[in-house]
C-alpha cells in the first residue's frame, strides 16, 4: 500500500446540539483517486472544510505526509498542499480567469509580477494537464465546466498536491463531466492525490479506486471500489435497500392533454433557444426531454408554464388554446390545470426565507381553501401543510421551520408536494431530482409514476440520462433548441448520447 | 468678454463646490467596493468638519486641525466596522445612527466648549488652508482666454482641492494595479472566496473602512476649513447623500465619479449664479426653485439616465461562514 496522503484519526465536530462529524477516521493514499459518498447531511462536507481550515475539528488528529499538522484556516491548508474545488464555486464573477488564479497568492503588493507570474504557470499548466482555458475571459462569461476548471487551476497554481472536489459534478453536463474525469485521471497519474466527494454513486463507479461511505455523520465502510457494486454502497448510504430503477407498469396514454405547436422561445438576449419545437403529452404518460443543458429545455419548460413569452406557437392546454406569447401567466396556467416543478428551486420554486407551510401553498394562496374572508385561513394552511410532510415524507416535519433549513431533497419535496396535491391534470418537471439524495429520488420516482397512474400527463426535463430513461414512457431529444429525436423507453444511452450531441442531427442536415 | 468671465468663475466654483462631494464619493466608493454600504458619509464627514475647526482653533494650526479632522472621522469609521463587519449588524441602521449621532454631538460639543450657538471660533490665518497661487498666474492673469484659466482654474485653490483631484488617479491605480485593491474588489463580489484563497475578510473590510474615514475627514476639514472659516451646525447639509449618488452614478469608477461630482458642483454652481438673475424666455425664476435645481437633476439623473448600475454584489451582506 502506498504512504497514506492524508490521515484523519478520531474527528468530532458539533454544530450546536448537532453532531456532523463523530469518530471519523479515513485513510487515503497517495496518488489515488477516493471517493466519499453519503446523503445530503451526512457530514461529507463537514469533514472536507474541517481539511481544508474552514472550520477546526472538536477533537481529533489529522496527519499529512504522516506528519501531525494542525489546520487553523485555509492558509494552513494550502500551505500544506491541500486544494479544494467547492460545490458553489469561489470565484469573483466579474475578474478574470488570471485575477481569480491570483487572489490570495499574488507575489507582492502590486499585481504586474503576479499577473506575469501567472499568465506563464497557467500556459504551464495548460500543456502539462490540458487544462485549457482563456486567461483574460471574464468568468461570468465562462460556461460552468470551465469556470470549474478555474477552480481547479486555483488549486494547482498555489502548488496543490491533495485535491478536494465537492459535488464537482452537480451543475456539469454529462460530456463536461466525462472531461473532468479525464482530467482528474490525468492527475492522479502525474502523483496528485484527489478526494472526490459525491452522492452519485456512477461517478464513484467510473473513476474512484477507493471509496468511503458515511451516513449520519459517521464513516460506516470503506471500499476498494472495483470489489463493491452500486447496489451496496447506496444499502450503505440510506441504511436499507434501495431500488435504483423505478418499477412501473405498462403505461395506458390516453387522450392528448397538452398539445404544443411549432412553439419558438427567445432569451433576453434575443437568441433562439428553442426553435420551433412541436409535441403531445397524453393523460397516462411520462414524456422525458433529454438533452445537454443549455439546448433549450430550460426555456422550453419556462415558456409551457408561462414564466417566458414565447414568440410564436400554439398551444392546447386540456383541448383549449392558451396563448403563450403574451397573454398566459402561470397563475391562469396553474388555474387552468397545469402544474410546474420548476429547474430551479431556490430561485423560483420556494422563498427560502419563508416557514415550510407558507411555501407549502405559494401561488395557492388565494385558492378559497386557505382564506377566510380577506385573511388567510392559517389553521387550515397548518393542517394542510401537515398533510403533506405526513403524505411526502418532508423531514424534519416541522412546518414552521425554515425552508432554507430543509436538506436539499425535503426541499424539493415540499415543492412536489405543493404542485402534486393540488390534482394538476398536467405536470410538469424540470430536472426533478437535482442535487437530492438517493433515498429522495426514489421515493420522487415513484410519486411521478403515481401520477402517471393515475391518468395524467407528466412531462420531464432533466440532464440526468439515466432518470430520463428510467422514468419517460417516451424520451424526446432536444439539440440546439429543436426536438432531434424521439425514442422509446428502451433506447440505448449511447443511441440518446450521440442524438443529444447532435450528431444525427448534423448528418441529415448535410 | 463678460460672458467668459462669468463661465471661468462658474467653473471655478464648480470645482470648489465639487470637492467635498468628490471626497466623499471616493470615500464611499472604498467601502462600496468592499461590500460595506456607507450611508453614514454625511456623519463623517460632518464630525471631520468640527473636529478640524475645533482643533485648528484651539491649537492655531490647519495641520492640527486636519489630522484631527482624519483622526475622528476613521474612528467614526472603525465604529461603522465594528458593528457592521464583526458583530454582522445591519449597514444601514449603523450608518443613519452615525449621522444622528453627528449630528447632535458637534451641536452640543461645539456649544458646550466655545459657548457660540454650535459654532466654532472664527479661523484666523494660519489655521485655515490658504489658496495656493502658482508660478506666474498673477503675470499671465490678462492675457486673454488662457490667464483666466490657468490663473482662475488652475491657480490659487487650496491643497485640499489638489488632493482631492489627486485622489482620482490615485485610486484608480489601488483598485486595479494594486493587491489591496484587488483583494478590496473581490471581497466587495464574494467575500467567500476571499476567505477561502485565506485571506482575512474582516481585515480587509476594516482597511477599507479605514481608507473612507480617512477621506471623509479631509472631506469635512475642507468644508469648515477652506469653505468657510469655521464650523456651523449641519453644514454638510446632504452632501454626504449626494456623494452617495454621485456613486451610483459613476457606477463605483473612479474616474467616472469625478465627472459625476464635477456635474453636480457644475449644477450646484450654476444655481448660485443665475439665483436672483432672469432667465431668458422663462423670466424670473424663484431662488428657491434654482436652489432645488441640483437634488431634481440628481433624481431624474438616477431615475433613467445612467443605464444599468450595478453594485458589488456582496454590498451590504454581513459575512457569515456557510455551513
Amino acid at each position: 500500500m502506498a504512504q497514506a496522503a492524508i490521515e484523519l484519526i478520531g474527528i468530532n465536530k458539533s454544530f450546536g446540539a448537532v453532531r456532523a462529524n463523530r469518530d471519523i477516521n479515513l485513510e487515503v493514499a497517495r496518488g489515488t483517486i477516493h471517493g466519499i459518498v453519503g446523503e445530503n447531511g451526512a457530514g461529507k462536507s463537514t469533514l472536507m472544510s474541517i481539511l481544508y481550515g474552514f472550520y477546526q475539528a472538536d477533537s481529533g488528529e489529522i496527519r499529512v505526509g504522516g506528519k501531525p499538522v494542525s489546520i487553523n484556516t485555509s492558509n494552513d491548508a494550502i500551505a500544506l498542499g491541500i486544494g479544494m474545488v467547492h460545490q458553489h464555486f469561489m470565484l469573483v464573477d466579474n475578474f478574470t480567469v488570471l485575477e481569480n488564479v491570483i487572489l490570495g497568492a499574488e507575489n507582492d503588493a502590486l499585481l504586474k509580477s503576479s499577473i506575469a507570474k501567472a499568465r506563464s504557470e497557467l500556459d504551464r499548466l495548460e500543456r502539462e494537464y490540458g487544462l485549457e482555458v482563456d486567461p483574460d475571459a471574464v468568468i461570468e462569461e465562462l460556461p460552468v465546466g470551465l469556470q470549474q476548471r478555474v477552480e481547479i487551476l486555483k488549486a494547482l497554481y498555489r502548488g496543490a498536491e491533495i485535491l478536494i472536489l465537492d459535488e464537482p459534478t452537480g451543475v456539469l453536463t454529462p460530456a463536461e463531466a466525462d472531461h473532468l474525469f479525464r482530467i482528474l485521471k490525468q492527475l492522479k497519474d502525474q502523483g496528485k492525490t484527489i478526494v472526490l466527494i459525491t452522492h452519485k454513486l456512477r461517478e464513484i463507479m467510473a473513476i474512484t479506486d477507493t471509496v468511503s461511505v458515511m451516513r449520519q455523520g459517521t464513516m460506516v465502510a470503506t471500499r476498494v471500489t472495483k470489489e463493491t457494486t452500486v447496489g451496496e454502497l447506496a444499502e450503505l448510504m440510506v441504511g436499507r435497500r434501495v431500488l435504483l430503477r423505478v418499477e412501473k407498469g405498462q403505461s395506458e396514454a390516453g387522450a392528448i392533454r397538452l398539445s404544443v405547436k411549432n412553439l419558438t422561445v427567445k432569451d433576453s438576449r434575443g437568441v433562439t433557444m428553442v426553435d420551433n419545437v412541436s409535441f403531445d403529452v397524453r393523460g397516462g404518460e411520462i414524456v422525458g426531454i433529454a438533452g445537454v443543458a443549455g439546448n433549450g429545455q430550460s426555456e422550453l419548460l419556462e415558456a409551457i408554464s408561462g414564466i417566458r413569452h414565447a414568440v410564436s406557437g400554439e398551444v392546447m392546454l386540456e383541448g383549449k388554446p392558451i396563448d403563450l406569447t403574451g397573454k398566459a401567466d402561470p397563475g391562469e396556467l396553474r388555474d387552468r390545470g397545469l402544474a410546474h416543478v420548476p429547474e430551479d428551486r431556490h430561485h423560483v420554486g420556494l422563498v427560502l426565507a419563508f416557514e415550510e407551510n407558507e411555501n407549502s401553498i405559494l401561488g395557492y394562496h388565494d385558492d378559497e381553501r386557505y382564506l377566510k374572508g380577506p385573511f388567510l385561513d392559517i389553521d387550515a394552511i397548518m393542517a394542510d401543510a401537515k398533510d403533506k410532510i405526513e403524505k411526502y415524507d418532508i423531514r424534519p416535519g416541522n412546518p414552521r421551520l425554515k425552508t432554507a433549513n430543509f436538506s436539499g431533497g425535503n426541499q424539493q419535496k415540499i415543492v412536489l408536494a405543493r404542485e402534486m396535491e393540488q390534482d394538476p391534470g398536467v405536470l410538469i418537471v424540470g430536472q426533478p431530482t437535482r442535487g437530492v439524495d438517493v433515498g429522495a429520488i426514489e421515493f420522487i420516482h415513484k410519486r411521478l409514476i403515481a401520477m402517471r397512474d393515475q391518468g395524467k400527463a407528466v412531462l420531464v426535463v432533466s440532464v440526468e440520462l439515466d432518470e430520463i430513461r428510467s422514468l419517460s414512457d417516451r424520451i424526446l431529444v432536444m439539440f440546439a433548441g429543436r426536438v432531434v429525436g424521439e425514442r422509446g423507453p428502451d433506447a440505448t444511452e449511447g443511441e440518446l448520447g450521440l442524438l443529444m450531441a447532435g450528431v444525427e442531427h448534423q448528418e441529415a442536415a448535410e | 468678454m463678460d460672458t467668459f468671465n462669468a463661465i471661468v468663475q462658474v467653473l471655478d466654483s464648480t470645482i470648489r463646490l465639487s470637492v467635498p462631494l468628490l471626497l466623499a464619493c471616493l470615500a464611499g466608493l472604498y467601502s462600496e467596493r468592499a461590500g460595506i454600504f456607507d450611508i453614514g458619509l454625511e456623519g463623517k464627514m460632518l464630525v471631520g468638519a468640527f473636529a478640524g475647526a475645533s482643533a485648528a482653533a484651539v491649537f492655531h494650526s490647519a495641520l492640527i486641525g486636519l489630522g484631527t479632522a482624519v483622526l475622528i472621522s476613521v474612528a467614526f469609521a472603525l465604529v461603522h466596522g465594528f458593528a457592521s463587519i464583526t458583530h454582522r449588524g445591519n449597514q444601514i441602521v449603523s450608518g443613519v445612527a452615525i449621522n444622528f449621532i453627528a449630528a447632535g454631538s458637534t451641536i452640543i460639543l461645539g456649544q458646550a466648549w466655545f459657548s457660540q450657538g454650535g459654532r466654532t471660533p472664527a479661523l484666523q490665518p494660519g489655521e485655515r488652508f490658504e489658496a495656493i497661487t502658482w508660478p506666474g498666474a498673477d503675470a499671465i492673469k490678462d492675457v486673454p482666454v488662457i490667464g483666466p484659466i490657468y490663473a482662475e482654474l488652475i491657480s490659487g485653490h487650496s491643497i485640499l482641492v489638489y488632493f482631492a483631484f489627486a485622489m482620482v488617479p490615485f485610486t484608480w491605480w489601488v483598485l486595479f494595479r494594486t493587491r489591496f485593491g484587488l483583494r478590496m474588489r473581490a471581497v466587495g463580489e464574494n467575500p467567500a472566496a476571499v476567505d477561502t484563497a485565506g485571506i482575512s475578510v474582516a481585515w480587509l473590510r476594516y482597511r477599507a473602512l479605514i481608507c473612507t474615514g480617512i477621506l471623509t475627514g479631509v472631506a469635512g476639514a475642507y468644508l469648515s476649513m477652506v469653505q468657510n472659516g469655521g464650523f456651523v451646525k449641519d453644514m454638510t447639509a446632504g452632501k454626504g447623500y449626494i456623494a452617495l449618488a454621485a456613486l451610483i452614478f459613476a457606477k463605483w469608477k473612479p474616474v467616472n465619479a469625478m465627472f459625476a461630482c464635477l456635474l453636480f458642483g457644475f449644477l450646484d454652481a450654476a444655481a448660485i449664479r443665475l439665483q436672483g438673475s432672469p432667465l431668458p424666455v422663462i423670466g424670473k425664476v424663484p431662488v428657491q426653485f434654482m436652489q432645488a435645481l441640483p437634488y431634481v437633476l440628481t433624481v431624474i439623473l438616477l431615475a433613467g439616465f445612467i443605464g444599468k448600475a450595478i453594485p458589488p454584489r456582496a454590498g451590504g451582506v454581513p459575512y457569515v461562514k456557510e455551513r
